[in-house]
């Protein structure tokens, strides 16, 4: 459980989380006098009028014109407020302030990736300023995912096939989780990212910094933070377990074996052709699920990566 | 003392093709009450392992593929196997003629053709099991459902299949209340059970072929490679889900409509009192029935359609609620002055009233728009509908099968066996399904496999609680079944109703009436018509 939040709510973070929040607790409160009215006449009948004797006629009364249009009246009145209030806070989720920042999300199985304007890539995690609107334009690779910040209280559907936006303004600097809210296969669950707001300075620094990651690593130092960061974690193991891709253990000049029958020795060309081309050479005994990471990763990013891998196996030639 | 000799539709013929090929609505009843308890137990089972998966986070009892299948099936199964046949099919054929003094339905032999497509149907979507299986979930949205290498194309035809039956069913009823009401039973003196059947009629009619249409392009786009869904072939997977939707919400209501039904009867009969608003209550169902085909686009507040459809959707969304509200309030004054028992009927009635009631009022969080932004695709949403669902229509359906179970089969089942399923199922049931609501507003999103640390006392929580609710269905289908041989008998009216089938003895005559009934007096004449009970009252 959040323990920063409500019982019924995470802690809001955004600033259209109070409003949600104002409209679902007017829901509550409504909800509870109806739902206590009806429970309390529920049992309150139910003790009063039980059969306390013989069976008999009873009362015969089947209408009452000003107590049905009361209890027809009043539920509407309600309802339509929380139409009303539902509606307004809605238009306002809807419209993205101008002085927004833009940055590009797409969700593909089974990982987030987001593209900022500064030329920056990250995959799984989105850092952003806090108090400074950001409108996210979505896209997705493959089926439909959502992009849900439980924290924000945002959630939209993202499309293959056309662009969908969502926007928000964080109030309040932390890390909030980011679920993929559509059922997307295997590893849907899986899907997570984080979404860690920081303050102006902050972020400044960490788009300088992330343009130059990886400088002062050695390269296997930095594949192995890549490892994790690009989400190559969710189907490789590093320890020899089966996932929904061949584990990264021993990997480096190991003999594979592929559906198609042929098979080849894993060497750098090899290790690069299967990140940008996945679908090039599948591994017999797994699926053709692995997107492509062309434009997700940089060359060095390549370079550091396979580095990595050989630190992983026994053959490291 | 313990026989029941009379000839009844039981005793009429033997042997198994006796019923397998019976055009007695009363048999076909019966048959489909064994087809659709076979789908519950195994809708029931998958549910267990689900829960059983989810106690903790991460791998317990199978791999992430194989409980993606598994939620999938449970959906499919309960829903299309299960839930819509379930009262219109079994109860609705057994007692709707019986009801309108009728001695059949009006089409008997389609009748029969509706439950041999029923099975069809359901074979087809069980097959898929051992086919690979499906993983689509049971809304199958495309494009996932048209890339996915599992047996989708068995399950969808299946249900496509099952939409037959469905659609043959509702025909039926349609022309046998229109038809075949005995003398001097016109609309308003209808019990409302059969006003509830009308109304899901009406939308079985006219919404399955569009999910029947919906399902054929899928397997079309699957097998020929045409794009109409999968953007990759120049489809569009939004489309899809207009299309599931304006079939699948009005669905909803074929599935809660005929349980609202039963409630009106069971409330009056064990409040032993006039129901409050007849007309209300009936016109309600209707206004549900047309208002549901306009609200599909409730589903897709997220979906990128436009913000002017999203808040006429939601606005019709919030009008679609207020009849159910006024039948709640109808039934809950008619319990005012009654003489109220409290027999297991009552107590299942008693349950729908208040499940139903949080399963609707939370239905408001998921129909204004700002709140089901946050709320959508959470285990909010699957917390609701087990609500409606299982508190609404599972709660009707077994209290309207305690209530007639002694018409049926002639014979009582054990009241205290029975009062003590209940109470496990009424409490199992919130056990299990109110943590799901905080769940949900805490952001747990649904069809999850694997979830954080945070979620996992009230996932345990929940899981617990399904113990306690399968335990209770056990209990109920074990005495049940025993009291179908072995129970004493009821005899003709077993709890002082007024409506026609308590006139026959029970179980009733192939041709449903020893002599042909007359209409004495209305179906909730409690301030005017005392009739004995045959069996005793404790």
């Amino acid at each position: 459980m959040d323990t920063t939040g409500t019982l019924f709510m995470p802690s809001g973070a955004s600033t259209i989380s109070g409003e949600v929040d104002a409209v679902f607790n007017f829901i509550l409160i409504a909800g509870s006098i109806i739902f206590a009215i009806v429970v309390g006449l529920i049992i309150f009948f139910s003790v009063r009028y039980r059969r306390r004797d013989k069976p008999g006629l009873t009362s015969g009364i089947s209408h009452n014109l000003k107590l049905e249009l009361t209890w027809t009246i009043i539920p509407v009145i309600l309802v339509f407020f929380a139409f009303y209030f539902g509606f307004k806070t809605y238009l306002k989720m809807s419209i993205v302030p101008g002085n927004a920042i833009e940055i590009k999300a797409t969700g593909q199985k089974w990982f987030w990736s987001f593209d900022y304007p500064e030329g920056v890539t990250t995959v799984n995690e989105l850092v952003v300023p806090v108090d400074q609107p950001v409108k996210v334009l979505l896209s997705s690779q493959d089926v439909i995912h959502s992009f849900f910040v439980p924290n924000f209280r945002i959630k939209m559907d993202v499309l293959p096939n056309r662009y969908t936006v969502t926007w928000f303004e964080a109030h309040q600097k932390g890390e909030y989780n980011l679920f993929c809210a559509e059922y997307c296969g295997t590893e849907h669950s899986e899907m997570v990212g984080k979404v860690r707001v920081v303050s102006e300075s902050e972020y400044q620094n960490w788009l300088e910094e992330s343009s130059t990651a990886g400088e002062g690593m050695t390269p296997a130092e930095y594949g192995a933070k890549l490892y994790i960061s690009k989400s190559c974690n969710t189907c490789h193991s590093i320890d020899g377990t089966a996932g929904n891709g061949p584990s990264f253990k021993n990997i480096f000049g190991k003999t594979e074996k592929f559906a198609d029958g042929s098979q080849a020795v894993v060497d750098e060309n090899y290790l690069r052709e299967s990140i940008l081309e996945p679908a090039n050479k599948i591994v017999a005994g797994y699926q053709n699920i692995m997107p492509t990471y062309q434009g997700l990763v940089k060359d060095r990013e390549i370079d550091a990566l396979i580095a990595y891998m050989k630190t992983l196996s026994n053959e490291q030639q | 003392m313990n026989t029941i000799e009379s000839p009844n539709y039981m005793n009429a013929k033997k042997g198994i093709l006796s019923w397998l090929f019976t055009l007695d609505h009363k048999r076909i009843g019966i048959l489909y009450l064994i087809g659709i308890m076979a789908a519950f137990a195994l809708g029931g089972i998958l549910a267990m392992l689900i829960r059983m998966e989810l106690i903790h986070p991460g791998q317990d009892i199978m791999d992430a593929d194989t409980y993606n299948q598994v939620f999938t099936l449970h959906g499919a199964v309960m829903i299309f196997l299960f839930i819509i046949p379930s009262i219109p099919a079994a109860l609705g054929n057994f007692f709707l003629p019986i009801m309108i003094g009728a001695r059949d339905v009006a089409f008997p032999k389609l009748n029969l053709a509706s439950w041999w497509i029923f099975i069809g149907g359901s074979l087809f979507a069980v097959f898929s099991m051992y086919a690979g299986a499906v993983d689509t979930g049971w809304t199958f949205y495309t494009p996932y459902s048209t890339k996915t290498g599992t047996a989708v194309i068995s399950m969808t035809l299946g249900v496509f299949i099952l939409g037959f039956s469905s659609i043959f069913t509702g025909l039926n009823f349609i022309v046998t209340i229109h038809k075949l009401r005995a003398p001097g039973l016109t609309w308003y003196k209808l019990p409302l059970f059969v006003w509830g059947l009308y109304a899901t009629a009406i939308i079985q009619v006219l919404a399955t072929p569009v999910l029947g249409m919906t399902l054929i392009l899928l397997i079309l786009e699957r097998v020929f490679q045409i794009g109409i869904f999968d953007p990759a072939m120049g489809g569009d997977p939004v489309l899809f889900q207009h299309f599931f939707w304006f079939y699948s919400h009005p669905a909803v209501y074929i599935m809660i409509l005929p349980g609202m039904g039963i409630i009106s009867e069971l409330i009056s009969v064990f409040a032993h009192k006039k129901i409050f608003g007849y007309k209300a209550i009936a016109y309600s169902s209707l206004a549900i029935a047309f208002i549901s085909f306009l609200v599909w686009g409730h589903h897709m507040f997220v979906s990128g359609q436009s913000e002017i459809a999203a808040m006429i959707f939601s606005f019709l969304t919030f009008l679609v609620g207020i009849p159910s509200g006024i039948k709640v309030f109808n039934w809950l004054t008619t319990l005012y002055k009654g003489s109220i028992t409290f027999e297991t009927p009552m107590l299942y009635a008693l349950s729908f009233l208040f499940l139903f009631t949080i399963g609707g009022l939370t239905g408001i969080f998921l129909g204004a728009l700002a709140t089901d932004v946050h709320l959508h695709d959470t285990y909010f949403v699957v917390a609701h509908f087990h609500y409606v669902m299982v508190g609404g229509t599972v709660m009707a359906f077994m209290g309207g099968l305690h209530y007639w179970w002694p018409k049926m089969f002639g014979r009582m089942y054990n009241e205290k066996w029975a009062k003590f399923a209940a109470l496990l199922i009424f409490v199992g049931f919130n056990i299990t399904f109110f943590t799901q609501f905080i769940l949900g507003s805490q952001g747990m999103p649904r069809r999850y496999y694997n979830y954080l640390d945070q979620y996992q006392p009230l996932h345990a929580f929940s899981s617990y609680g399904s113990w306690i609710l399968g335990l209770g269905f056990l209990i109920a289908f074990i005495y049940l079944f025993y009291a179908a041989f072995k129970g004493r008998p009821a005899g003709r009216n077993p709890w002082g109703a007024l409506t026609f089938e308590w006139e026959t003895p029970s179980p009733p005559p192939t041709e449903n009436f020893d002599k042909d009934p007359v209409l004495r007096h209305e179906p909730y004449d409690y301030d005017k018509v005392l009739v004995e009970r045959t069996y005793p009252e404790k």
